[in-house]
């Protein structure tokens, strides 16, 4: 389920880097609120290690423990149980001020009574580095967030994407051992979000740090993750790169919170040679790889993506893998796909994204009645 | 129909708004114009002719300038010495829950809308008790007690505002406590402070009722006045309120320049 973290493509920056060490790990970390004098836990139990270099991210629905976690690695919280370690040093109990680490504010932080120049030098200034050597490094920094010239600016005169680029610079600036970022495209609107996705790539390859990100946005950390901590309930409920969270979502959870999902639940009736069949009336099946040792009679559930199945208006000949019928509830056109809710033997609302790349006028209407078909790989099991 | 409707409604805004300008600039134009009159007899009530002569003659009364003189103390020590301390009140107030931060909340809401003659009196049973005598000294103390409330609630008001994540921006840049609170907090509560310690010295400089208990035979600018309403007022007064008055407006429009110049700075 989970793949080793890349190896950094570029030199480590700041120097001094212990190889060997991952950037950030969690051992058997805790962390409980008080609340009317009572425990809630924000993180129920969390073992994790994130690489050196890696654009990490924790996914998940507003309360799973994502912020919670984060703010652990910047010291703004501390674990009711367990340790935290930075490059191999345990930095429990170490105040935030003296850990190597800088973050990214989802309001941006940014202090409004200093220009760019000084909001990006505060760090290094704090830090007591040569005069010469602050210039050096902002006007570097600026220049790799592309805004030169913007020094004299006052934070307030700028608009958010460019705030957002200052909060970047003021924290890459200072060469942390990682850059911590909080839902810091939140306050964008969609086409700026997209570019500044691809801008914090591209930065994130320049300098070569590890970034860790959080997010309850699932196509953000699909776009630009190495790996992806998806996050519920104070738990980690899926650890992997996002073609491994999308395509084999380990827990219902999982498949439902990234994309959208079809689950089927079904009696196994036919197994063979790492194939199940799940009956679903006459002429009606879903076919699913499972592991061995799943036989005849097991209860299983099954995920099928959207846009994986195909829709036919006839009954399809020779089909392999999947095949269900049903009646068309909903169509959505969606210019590069059609959308349809199918009511099935097998599920009342499957989603089916047909791709509008033949003949337009060959659209099903409400009402009909249609056959959906897919591979076998395509249907996955959960939690098998 | 609505066209009209809208231009009467105008109309009637620029009236009131003329009607409430005048009400504010009205008596404050007659203390100016009053300083110019040249009056015949000792009371300076009726129109009688121009002149300049009281501002020639604005210090001539020793006694009135010696009372100029310690307002303008008093009230200085009153806005530094409220200004630092509530500028502390008004922190913890605003950013801290605390034992007992409910409790100095209320107080300073009570030290605000308590009577100014209980204030006073009790304030003078408690210097006598203690032994003090009323002077320059009982005086600021008691101005600071009154003020220092005001400096509390503006400054208190804008850390309310404050985003938290600054504070935890600063701490994450490497900012120790004391640094974060002098480099990033005390700079962006700064105008706040200001406006306190502006409000400050002009509830000091302009006190009579607590003075008049708290400062013995100490005579303030508010002071000398009373006791020469009784005589006739020189015009001299009129001369010092009118300086008074320039130099507060002189205040206001230079910090309203400098922000509007913060603004536009690119």
């Amino acid at each position: 389920m989970t793949t080793s973290p890349p190896h950094a493509t570029s030199a480590p920056p700041g120097g001094g880097l212990r190889a060997g060490h991952p950037a950030i790990e969690f051992a058997g970390v805790r962390k409980d609120y008080l609340s009317h004098g009572e425990a809630v836990p924000a993180v129920k139990s969390l073992d994790l290690a994130i690489g050196q270099g890696e654009f990490f991210s924790l996914l998940g629905p507003s309360g799973c423990g994502k912020t919670t976690t984060m703010r652990m690695i910047a010291g703004f919280e501390e674990p009711t149980a367990g340790k935290v370690f930075l490059d191999g040093r345990d930095v429990t109990g170490v105040v935030p001020n003296k850990r190597d680490v800088n973050m990214v504010f989802q309001s941006y932080a940014l202090f409004p009574h200093l220009n760019v120049r000084e909001n990006v030098a505060f760090g290094l200034e704090r830090k007591k580095v040569a005069k010469a050597e602050i210039n050096r490094r902002v006007g570097e920094m600026l220049d790799i967030v592309s805004l030169t010239g913007y020094e004299k600016r006052q934070p307030k005169e700028m608009s958010g994407g460019q705030q957002q680029r200052v909060a970047l610079a003021r924290a890459l600036v200072n060469h942390p051992r990682a850059l911590l970022l909080d839902e810091p495209l939140g306050a964008l609107d969609l086409k700026l979000r997209q570019q500044m996705q691809i801008e914090l790539k591209r930065i994130q390859r320049e300098v070569g740090i590890t970034f860790v990100y959080v997010t309850h946005d699932q196509g953000e950390a699909l776009t630009m993750s190495d790996r992806i901590a998806v996050m519920n309930g104070g738990l980690i409920e899926q650890l992997g790169s996002p073609r491994d969270i999308y395509e084999r979502p380990a827990t219902r959870f999982v498949a439902g919170f990234i994309g959208t999902s079809n689950l089927i639940d079904g009696r196994v009736s036919w197994a063979d040679q790492g194939l199940a069949v799940i009956d679903k009336g006459p002429g009606e099946r879903v076919v699913v790889p499972v592991p061995a040792g799943v036989g005849v009679g097991r209860d299983i559930e099954v995920s099928v993506r959207p846009e994986k199945i195909d829709l036919h208006r006839t009954i399809p000949g020779n089909v392999t893998g999947s095949l269900l019928s049903g009646v068309v509830t909903e169509v959505v056109y969606h210019g590069t796909s059609t959308n349809y809710t199918v009511a099935t033997t097998a599920g009342t609302d499957f989603v089916v994204f047909d791709q509008n790349a033949h003949d337009a006028e060959d659209v099903a209407s409400r009402g009909e009645r249609v056959f959906l078909t897919w591979a076998p790989q395509h249907s996955y099991p959960i939690g098998v | 129909m609505r066209g009209r409707f809208r231009l009467g409604g105008a109309q009637v805004m620029h009236a009131y708004t003329w009607l409430l300008i005048g009400w504010l600039v009205v008596p404050i134009s007659v203390m100016i114009l009053f300083g110019f009159n040249d009056p015949s007899g000792r009371y300076n009530q009726t129109w009688q002719g121009f002149t300049l002569k009281w501002y020639g003659e604005v210090f001539a009364l020793e006694a009135l300038t010696d009372a100029l003189v310690m307002s303008l103390i008093i009230a200085v020590l009153t806005a530094l010495i409220a200004g630092a301390l509530g500028t502390g009140i008004g922190y913890a107030l605003g950013r801290f829950r605390f034992r007992g931060s409910g409790g100095l909340n209320l107080l300073m809401f009570a030290a605000i809308s308590s009577p100014e003659l209980v204030m006073g009196s009790s304030l003078l049973s408690m210097f006598v008790s203690v032994g003090i005598s009323p002077g320059p000294v009982t005086i600021t103390i008691a101005h600071v007690m009154f003020s220092v409330s005001f400096v509390a609630i503006v400054v208190r008001a804008r850390v309310m505002t404050l985003d938290r994540s600054l504070e935890e921006a600063a701490a994450d840049l490497g900012a120790s406590g004391w640094t974060t609170f002098w480099k990033v907090i005390f700079p962006i509560l700064l105008p706040a402070i200001f406006s306190g310690v502006m409000l400050a010295f002009a509830l000091s400089i302009d006190d009579f009722v607590i003075t008049n208990f708290t400062g013995g035979t100490t005579q303030t600018f508010p002071m000398w006045i009373w006791g020469a309403t009784r005589v006739g007022l020189p015009p001299q007064v009129n001369v010092m309120g009118t300086m008074i008055f320039v130099g507060g407006v002189l205040i206001a429009v230079i910090s309203n320049i400098r922000a509007g110049r913060r603004r536009v700075a690119a």
